[in-house]
């Protein structure tokens, strides 16, 4: 996700340049503490039923292309492809996700995928960190420069460097490997942004006193600053896991043997196979999401606030 | 944003001073880093002696060699034809004049923009869901949340084909479903045109829970009282979403519009397998971004595709633009 650096904390800044010109010129824009406030959540109370009319069945648009997914994959080929539809399947059919593998080189790709994120999240929160820290709070020869310059890279989309860093892979001889997935992506412009935007707001004081201990830069920042930097490591760590388990094209591009591609390429290439059942290839597409999906029904509320915090920052 | 050296907080020259002498193992000596103004830091003897250097050029190397050189390169590939054994030629504006009169670009680009353009209307659904969903009060608002952003934790490419089976013309749920109405069978993915509103169909889907992220950050800045003004004065809950909610959100509305445009102009994953290869109307419903895998990886032209590519920076850049001086039109409006 390609995020522009101009938008950064624009919401968060909000009420108080808004309010002043706000659409009601009522003397209540003032946020006071009168008693009156008590009222203010809720409103009738009638009024939240709409809402919650309108929420479920949005909600199951929602969630449906997923329960349907897990229907499909439960069904045979021909309940699948029955008419009129075949809204639960005689039996269950568990074979379905034994036949993946068999199908398809899952473990293989699941293998492969694994390796790409875990990388892609350790080298990119390592390199970022210590760049963002460098940028937030060490002085050196024209950093504001080449930080705005570093920047730039945010506005230009990914096609512009395809082809050059294919050819890089190329010669590397990494085509086909996880290097070759993941050395291009550890090197971020946005998330050295993010981290820098982190220590940025940091006080001084904890550095000074380090130093009055005598801790080198690294020192201080590796066991003062860094952490301290958990909430935005978290919120980059979870864009990155999702960017680097998602991607498709890239990796497409560099691999071509079934077996060393993401499951990310492996799902995209069982579309138009014939030889693959739809039930099959239901389960096959619904193991390639899971792991992302238990994660983030685990921690909810972590990735919600970390994909907020860092598209607000972006 | 690039100045934000001094926005840190900062005790000041003074205090950064008193860290001379210490007997730090570096040898660090000289004014302290405390110091706020940039012309100050500009002159003085560097502080932090190589230390920052070891800090950033890991990163600063890498984009080098993976980023900026590959855009110059691209730049120049575009002007660049290709053998088949690899070696490039340089041709001028050959690709480019290409580009223009094949027919397939503007084609593509059409539809890139025609689903560009879709993507936009799920800004003003996900403001409608955003805003019920962070009524004050609302019980199982964090359930709701879930249930709209799993979409957009989850795989593209998994989703896809699993829409691709909801769009199924024979057996596909969607059909069956709107034949109950007697509407007679959509070929939704095999169609001109209408497969780009079934693509659309699946962007909104996808987008709509980090829109509604975004956008109740915003509006929990919005204070109270206001809609509490607004209610005591008779305004309904529709009034008050249209006179309150948008216009206090419209910084969150521009930054989701930004980012779709990006997001909707660099379409590729969802094109890429519910428009498969044996697909009537493959050729027809390209976007730019498939296109240029095509031409780049595919059909090895990589001097055409780079052309793509570049073209395509263009008009992100030219639409990104467009869209600040229209907001900074308005703000001043305002």
């Amino acid at each position: 996700m390609t995020m522009s650096p101009q938008g950064s904390g624009d919401p968060m800044n909000t009420p108080t340049e808004s309010s002043t010109n706000g659409p009601t010129n009522r003397p209540t824009n003032r946020p006071t503490n009168r008693p009156t406030k008590k009222s203010a959540p809720g409103g009738p109370r009638g009024s939240n039923v709409w809402a919650h009319v309108v929420l479920s069945i949005g909600g199951f648009i929602m969630v449906f292309p997923f329960l349907w997914q897990v229907v499909m994959s439960l069904s045979s080929t021909a309940e699948v492809t029955s008419v009129p539809p075949t809204f639960w399947p005689s039996e269950l059919r568990f074979d379905n996700y034994v036949e993946v593998f068999r199908q398809v080189p899952f473990l293989e790709q699941f293998w492969v995928s694994v390796r790409v994120t875990v990388t892609t999240v350790v080298g990119q929160v390592v390199l970022c960190s210590l760049a963002g820290y460098a940028f937030a709070r060490m002085r050196f020869a024209a950093s504001a420069t080449i930080f705005a310059v570093m920047l730039s890279i945010l506005m230009i989309p990914n096609q512009a460097y395809l082809i050059p860093q294919y050819q890089i892979v190329q010669n590397l001889g990494w085509l086909d490997t996880v290097p070759g997935i993941v050395v291009p992506t550890i090197f971020s412009a946005f998330g050295t942004f993010l981290m820098r935007q982190f220590f940025v707001n940091l006080p001084d004081e904890l550095e000074e006193a380090a130093r009055l201990d005598g801790a080198n830069p690294f020192q201080i920042f590796w066991k003062v600053m860094l952490p301290l930097a958990r909430p935005s490591i978290s919120a980059l760590a979870i864009v990155t896991v999702l960017a680097a388990w998602n991607n498709l094209l890239w990796p497409l591009v560099v691999t071509s043997r079934a077996e060393h591609r993401t499951l990310s390429v492996g799902i995209a290439s069982l579309n138009g196979q014939y030889v693959i059942d739809y039930p099959v290839m239901m389960a096959a597409s619904l193991m390639a999401m899971a792991p992302i999906l238990i994660l983030f029904i685990l921690m909810q509320r972590r990735v919600i606030e970390g994909l907020a915090f860092s598209g607000l920052k972006g | 944003m690039t100045q934000a050296a001094a926005e840190r907080p900062s005790s000041g020259p003074a205090a950064g001073r008193r860290g001379r002498g210490t007997s730090g193992p570096t040898g660090r000596g000289g004014t302290g880093r405390g110091g706020t103004g940039q012309g100050r830091s500009r002159r003085a003897p560097n502080p932090d002696g190589a230390w920052p250097w070891l800090f950033v050029l890991p990163t600063l190397i890498g984009l080098a060699i993976f980023y900026f050189w590959p855009v110059i390169q691209t730049a120049y590939y575009s002007f660049t034809s290709w053998g088949v054994f690899g070696g490039a030629e340089f041709v001028g504006l050959e690709n480019w004049v290409d580009l223009l009169q094949s027919g397939e670009v503007p084609r593509a680009l059409i539809n890139t923009l025609a689903y560009t353009a879709m993507l936009l209307l799920g800004i003003p659904i996900s403001i409608y869901i955003a805003s019920l969903l962070n009524r004050p009060g609302l019980r199982f608002a964090a359930f709701y949340r879930v249930l709209y952003f799993a979409p957009f934790v989850s795989m593209p490419a998994a989703i896809a084909l699993v829409w691709g089976m909801i769009f199924n013309s024979q057996y596909g749920i969607l059909n069956q479903f709107l034949g109950i109405f007697g509407i007679p069978a959509v070929f939704w993915t095999s169609t001109e045109w209408v497969a780009l509103i079934a693509i659309g169909i699946v962007g909104i889907w996808s987008s709509l829970g980090f829109n509604i992220i975004i956008l109740g950050a915003g509006l929990r800045s919005i204070s109270p009282e206001m809609y509490e003004a607004a209610r005591i004065d008779g305004a309904s809950n529709w009034r008050q979403l249209i006179s309150i909610t948008v216009p206090l959100l419209s910084p969150s509305i521009f930054f989701l519009t930004v980012l779709s445009v990006i997001h909707g102009m660099e379409l590729f994953d969802l094109i890429f397998i519910m428009i498969g290869e044996s697909n009537p109307i493959r050729s027809d419903t390209q976007s730019m971004v498939s296109l240029f895998y095509r031409q780049a990886f595919i059909s090895n032209d990589k001097g055409t595709g780079a052309a793509i590519a570049i073209l395509l920076m263009l008009i992100i850049g030219v639409l990104t633009a467009v869209q600040f001086a229209v907001q900074r039109r308005r703000a001043r409006l305002d």
